[in-house]
């Protein structure tokens, strides 16, 4: 039996095979057929849907329902786009979308809804007092919405003019009670604590483990898989912690990104600015910081920051509790010392120390929810001009997310300069001999990546007038 | 029937609103109360359909082994080329697309045998299990070695034309048409190039998907997601051998279409219609995101090189043109496609001396087909790298190179011997380059650009003609069907297509207006074969025009009708009445619509007509290359402004000005929408939409992980879009309006322009770097670093032109 509330409505339904996605149980068990399936691989946001989950019930977060298990929405409060209009009265976010003249086919539309929802339920004052910050928000609330048809400028001013008008006295929202968030299907289990996490491991060693399902429910989709028994790590209060150490940060495995950002914004700018374009924001609401580790892609976007941050893991489970350096967490492609049975924990991630620095480039075909070609984060203490522990580590350029040590002894204790720079570019050189595939050719990879190198040149050497990117 | 129902009260009146409607179907997206095929209500016997796809590019087919297919869980039947009752040929135009391979294999993706099973996860499953014997042969895989090689899907096709003053010596020797470079006066520059031209997956948000439902008379019915439901209808007819008035197909809406659903939307009709005649059941086949992208084709690739000489201001004296349409296996859409690109290989220019030539390469890659533009873009392109060309070999801004070549009312025949008979693109550019302050940017982009090392700016203005007409003259024709009840509302039918261009809310405002009547008293409902027969493809940014007009000729009989009645009934003189605000009024005297329906229903007055438009003046001679084949151009232009960082090639759209050509516009929120829609979905195919294929010719780029549309933060922070006033549309359009789906799509070329212009500055203007697209990340650092390896010294030799 799997129970939620649908639109504040209680939903009980018979429970679903592991694998199945929210959006097969909406459109197929339940005929919610607002909601729709654009691509089933969590790129298109076609699907979008807001849950509210019991541990935080003001917040609305908007994420994928095709590759959201639909186990995961036991015990939430469920909105889709059917449920936003009160008898005739629209929702002031759809009442905009129609002013504004912001749907032409209509098919990406409801998750374009949505979307705009959970930012518009969510929205606090300065939302409507700094233009700049909404239009990031808004930016932000949309990066995982594809439009063909608008070239998305009047959903920018939908959105616009929704956040910014007060709202008027709005219908009580009638929230159905909350069904128990326990779970009784056999083959999804959904543990509450490490205890019964342990348990579940031990009984079912083999199991994946879930918990954003960005990767696995993708897989699941597109090749037909299914399972026998999936292990859900997203109710566990323990991995969802983030604590202040001696050395640093204690950041849970099960953190999502969305939950890491306040912490990236005030302690690690660089690293708030790379989570701003990993994935997309119904994305970032599910992945984790375990996950995106655990699966050990070669193009993950945050095991290169972690590398060159020096940080470290705690790893548990059958095997026990470890600690270990995320240098050593990654064996080859997509292979890690994990083992079967075991999960992430926590990672390690030591705060800045006096004048380190913390640079994250990420160089991909588009620039919001799209993987990257090559990323490089490197990380040194800076005084004077002199550049000491420093650590540069990889996206792309390898089969696993790689440090580049002869990169880093060329600098280490050294200033770049133009000099440097040429020593620098060749052992980086050297180093790495990255693959041609559909995101990037290896010619572009090793140039990109050296240049990279002599963009930290240009930083560092402030030169007048050396201008970034400018960011719409 | 026996008794009237009350006539309703009059509708508050909706002048103010109705010029800017919002779509007819706005609040049902908004709700997600919108119906699409996908959405409907399964039957209680219900097939889902998946197709089994050729793995290789070419490839003879041995066999299949299904038994394992057939005995997967919830198979109900297994189909393939034997079980065609009719001809097993789906090809819109020419033959060569067959609906499921029988002995030869033409492409990775090509649809080999289908399943139908009790849920689609049960289909897809099944299709794993299937085992297909094929022999690889060898694979046609470029285009430009095709066409040496002598593979094409149809004729090669040349416009030719001598310029007046060149006219006697083309005469006397009729083998040359245009001077030998030798002859050039001695004031002659000479710029050429090669411009490789990736194609476009249409990526509607929708897939591909179709309903059949066998009917209890031998009948089939079809819900489609199609541009075309009489080809569906045809195409359904052949393949399972029953008449025509037997089949009929229905389209509400469409998620998107964008041309990909003009032909490619017919194989899933056609297959799902067999599986349910065979079945006596109803089946609906959607193709998941990888097969659509691998089954169905995409915008043509083009390689194309170009030739042209000019006096010393930049004018163009001859000009020599040569396109590759990469088409894939079979013709489909590509003579159409084709011939579009020739017509406007001129853009907005006139040529000279001008010979453009036309090849249809055949690979062995799904079939290319129509995309937005039709192969306009891709003709455009190499004359306007040209342009960018000759204005840095004579030092001069590109804008007014561009200005210098435009048509004039004295040289206003195109390549093909149509005459513009409006000239508003001088005027447009002129007009927009004020308004986009085109001349002080430009300066402060030079400043900008001396100042930074590495962050470089870069600005084009890049005009559009585009022809509007299908360049198949029997396809500009349309109907429609109104039906007006006894409560006063009005039901219109018309062959066009609903698929997010807002043509619906179009038709039902001119309805509205034909009787000055609330919108709200008009509906539209859903594209019916068996209500508008005969009808043609949603395409060629031709639906209102044709349907628009079509519903209006219906509207206008029953307007005379109604007009009749009342000056015999109320004795009013016909002249003196007219409709008004919901009433039909004369002097001193006034009837609600409602009341006035109510009494012709009572006085028998038939209360439906059909409506017919076929599109006057166009021709074309395909043997001679010359005619009249557009009814008339729309026009627009673009100013964008990009930046490049010269370490990444990540470049970002900083602002864009459109000054666009709509005559008087049916719907100024509609077109607007068109305008910037076409605009960004070219600026995607130009920079970030990157198709690649394996080394086998299997498609790699299979969703949206891999292949990047547009998103939300690439629509530019500036974007000013303005239609252009005052200028009706020379020929008697519907209401002096012009067509708009496809012409802003070719605005976007600014873009790419404005990217070489970025580049360009690397050698302050003084060389014109190859850009070919989609311009990604990837190419803009190439090109950087060819220029930085071309300015170095050692390996620039002296006098190397870079032109």
């Amino acid at each position: 039996m799997l129970s939620f509330t649908l639109n504040d409505h209680p939903v009980q339904c018979k429970s679903p095979a592991p694998e199945t996605s929210a959006l097969t149980l909406l459109r197929t068990t339940l005929g919610q057929c607002g909601t729709k399936e654009g691509c089933a691989s969590g790129d298109c946001g076609a699907c979008t849907i807001t849950i509210t989950s019991p541990e935080a019930p003001g917040r609305y977060k908007s994420v994928n329902a095709c590759i959201l298990p639909a186990h995961q929405l036991a015990g939430c409060h469920v909105t889709t786009v059917e449920g936003l209009a009160k008898e005739t009265q629209l929702h002031p976010v759809q009442q905009a979308m129609v002013e504004h003249h912001a749907s032409q086919c209509g098919f990406c539309t409801p998750g374009i809804v949505m979307s705009l929802y959970a930012l518009y339920e969510n929205r606090q004052e300065v939302d409507m007092v700094d233009d700049s910050h909404l239009d990031h928000r808004i930016e932000q609330a949309l990066s995982g919405n594809l439009c063909r048809c608008t070239g998305y400028r009047p959903i920018r001013d939908a959105a616009r003019a929704v956040m910014t008008t007060p709202s008027g006295p709005r219908p009580a929202q009638d929230k159905a009670p909350v069904p128990p968030a326990v779970s009784t299907a056999r083959d999804y289990l959904l543990p509450t604590s490490l205890s019964d996490l342990h348990a579940c491991l031990a009984r079912h060693p083999d199991a994946p483990l879930v918990a954003g399902g960005t990767d696995l429910m993708v897989e699941a989709n597109a090749r037909l898989r299914t399972f026998d028994t999936l292990i859900d790590l997203t109710r566990l209060p323990e991995l969802k912690q983030i604590m202040p150490l001696q050395e640093g940060w204690y950041i849970g495995g099960g953190v999502t990104f969305e939950a890491l950002l306040p912490l990236a914004e005030k302690h690690y700018p660089a690293l708030a600015e790379l989570l701003y374009r990993l994935g997309s924001r119904q994305i970032r609401e599910q992945a984790t910081v375990g996950g995106n580790i655990a699966n050990a892609s070669p193009i993950g976007d945050t095991p290169p920051i972690w590398l060159a941050l020096n940080a470290e893991l705690i790893l548990d489970g059958l095997s026990g509790e470890r600690r270990l350096p995320l240098d050593e967490f990654f064996t080859g492609y997509r292979t890690t010392v994990l083992g079967a049975g075991n999960y992430i924990k926590a990672l390690i991630l030591p705060s800045l120390a006096r004048h380190q620095a913390l640079w994250v480039w990420k160089l991909s075909k588009r620039r919001d929810d799209d993987i990257s070609a090559v990323l490089m984060a490197a990380s040194a203490t800076v005084t004077g001009d002199r550049l000491d522990h420093v650590r540069i580590a990889f996206g792309g350029m390898a089969a696993t997310p790689a440090r580049a040590p002869a990169l880093e002894q060329v600098l280490e204790g050294h200033r770049l300069t133009a000099a440097r720079l040429a020593m620098a570019r060749q052992a980086l050189a050297e180093e790495f001999t990255p693959l041609d595939d559909v995101r990037a050719s290896s010619t572009y990879r090793r140039i990109a990546a050296g240049n990279l190198i002599e963009r930290l040149y240009w930083h560092l050497n402030a030169v007048p007038g050396h201008k970034e990117l400018t960011h719409a | 029937m026996r008794k009237l129902i009350p006539a309703p009260a009059p509708l508050p009146s909706d002048a103010a609103t109705r010029h800017s409607a919002p779509h007819d179907s706005a609040v049902a997206h908004v709700t997600g109360r919108a119906i699409y095929v996908d959405d409907l209500p399964a039957h209680a016997r219900m097939g889902y359909l998946a197709v089994g796809l050729s793995p290789h590019a070419h490839a003879r087919l041995d066999g299949l082994t299904l038994d394992a297919v057939r005995q997967s869980p919830g198979v109900i039947d297994v189909i393939t080329a034997a079980d065609i009752p009719g001809r097993n040929e789906v090809g819109a135009v020419y033959p060569g697309d067959p609906l499921l391979a029988e002995r030869e294999l033409r492409y990775a993706g090509q649809p080999v045998f289908a399943v139908v099973a009790t849920d689609l996860v049960s289909a897809r499953r099944a299709v794993d299990k299937a085992v297909i014997h094929a022999t690889p042969l060898p694979a046609s895989l470029d285009a430009v070695e095709a066409i040496a090689q002598g593979l094409t899907v149809l004729p090669v096709h040349h416009h030719e034309r001598a310029t007046p003053l060149d006219r006697g010596s083309a005469m006397k020797n009729n083998t040359q048409t245009r001077e030998a470079p030798g002859e050039a006066p001695a004031a002659s520059h000479c710029v050429s190039g090669t411009l490789s031209i990736g194609g476009q997956e249409h990526f509607y948000l929708e897939g591909q998907i179709a309903q059949a439902e066998a009917l209890d008379d031998d009948g089939i019915r079809i819900l489609t997601s199609s541009q075309h439901p009489s080809e569906v209808q045809k195409l359904v007819a052949e393949v399972l051998d029953r008449p025509l008035h037997s089949i009929v197909a229905e389209v509400r809406r469409m998620g998107g279409g964008f041309g990909g659903k003009e032909s490619q939307a017919a194989a899933l009709g056609a297959m799902a219609a067999l599986a349910a005649a065979r079945n006596h059941c109803t089946v609906r086949f959607r193709l998941p995101r990888r097969d659509d992208m691998l089954m169905t084709g995409k915008r043509h690739p083009f390689e194309t090189h170009y030739e042209v000489t000019t006096d010393d201001r930049g004018i163009l004296r001859d000009t020599t043109i040569s396109l590759i349409g990469n088409c894939g296996h079979s013709p489909d859409l590509s003579e159409g496609v084709v011939d579009r690109a020739m017509f406007h290989a001129d853009n907005a220019y006139y040529l000279g001396n001008a010979r453009v030539t036309g090849h249809r390469a055949m690979t062995h890659t799904a079939s290319n087909t129509a995309f937005r533009g039709f192969g306009g873009p891709q003709g455009m392109m190499p004359i306007e790298a040209a342009m960018d060309d000759i204005a840095r070999r004579l030092g001069l801004d590109p804008l007014d190179v561009r200005k210098r070549n435009l048509y004039t009312d004295q040289k206003d025949e195109t390549h093909y011997g149509q005459r513009l008979d409006q000239h508003l693109i001088g005027p447009l550019i002129d007009q927009l380059e004020k308004q986009s302050d085109y001349r002080h940017r430009r300066q402060a982009i030079t400043a900008f650009n001396q100042e930074n090392p590495i962050i470089k700016r870069g600005l084009a203005l890049t005009p559009v003609k585009f022809g509007i007409s299908f360049t198949a003259q029997h396809l500009n024709q349309a109907g429609a069907l109104l039906a007006i009840y006894t409560d006063g509302s009005v039901l219109i039918n018309h062959g066009g297509t609903e698929m997010g261009q807002g043509l619906h809310t179009k038709v039902c405002q001119i309805v509205a207006r034909v009787f000055d009547i609330p919108l709200g008293r008009v509906r539209i409902s859903a594209t019916r074969t068996d209500k508008v027969p005969n009808t043609s493809p949603t395409a060629a940014s031709s639906g209102a025009d044709l349907n628009g007009m079509a519903a209006r000729d219906a509207a206008l009989t029953l307007r005379a009708r109604l007009l009749d009645l009342a000056a015999e009934q109320y004795r009013q003189p016909r002249d003196s009445l007219t409709f008004s605000d919901g009433q039909l009024i004369a002097d001193g005297w006034s009837m609600p619509w409602e009341a006035l329906i109510q009494a012709a229903y009572l006085k028998r007055v038939p209360l439906s007509a059909t409506g017919f438009y076929s599109t006057p003046t166009i021709h074309y001679d395909k043997t001679t290359g010359k005619g009249h084949p557009f009814f008339y151009y729309a026009y627009g232009a673009a100013v964008s402004e990009v930046e490049i960082d010269t370490l990444t090639g990540e470049h970002r759209l900083r602002r864009v000005d459109i000054l666009h050509d709509v005559g008087d516009s049916l719907n100024p929120a509609i077109d607007r929408g068109q305008i910037e829609g076409g605009f960004i979905q070219g600026a995607g195919w130009l920079t970030t939409e990157e198709l690649k294929w394996d080394d086998k010719g299997t498609l790699l780029t299979t969703g949206p992980a891999t292949y990047k549309i547009p998103a939300y933060s690439d629509t530019p922070p500036v974007f000013n879009v303005a239609l252009l006033e005052g200028h009706p549309c020379s020929q008697a359009t519907i209401y002096r309006s012009k067509a708009v789906g496809e012409p802003p799509f070719m605005l976007a070329l600014s873009v790419w322009s404005a990217l070489r212009d970025a580049l360009s500055s690397l050698t302050n203007y003084t060389t014109s770097p190859a850009l070919d697209v989609p311009a990604t990340p990837e190419r803009i650092l190439l090109a950087v670093e060819a220029i930085k390896s071309a300015s170095t010294p050692a390996a620039c030799p002296e006098g190397a032109d870079h032109g």
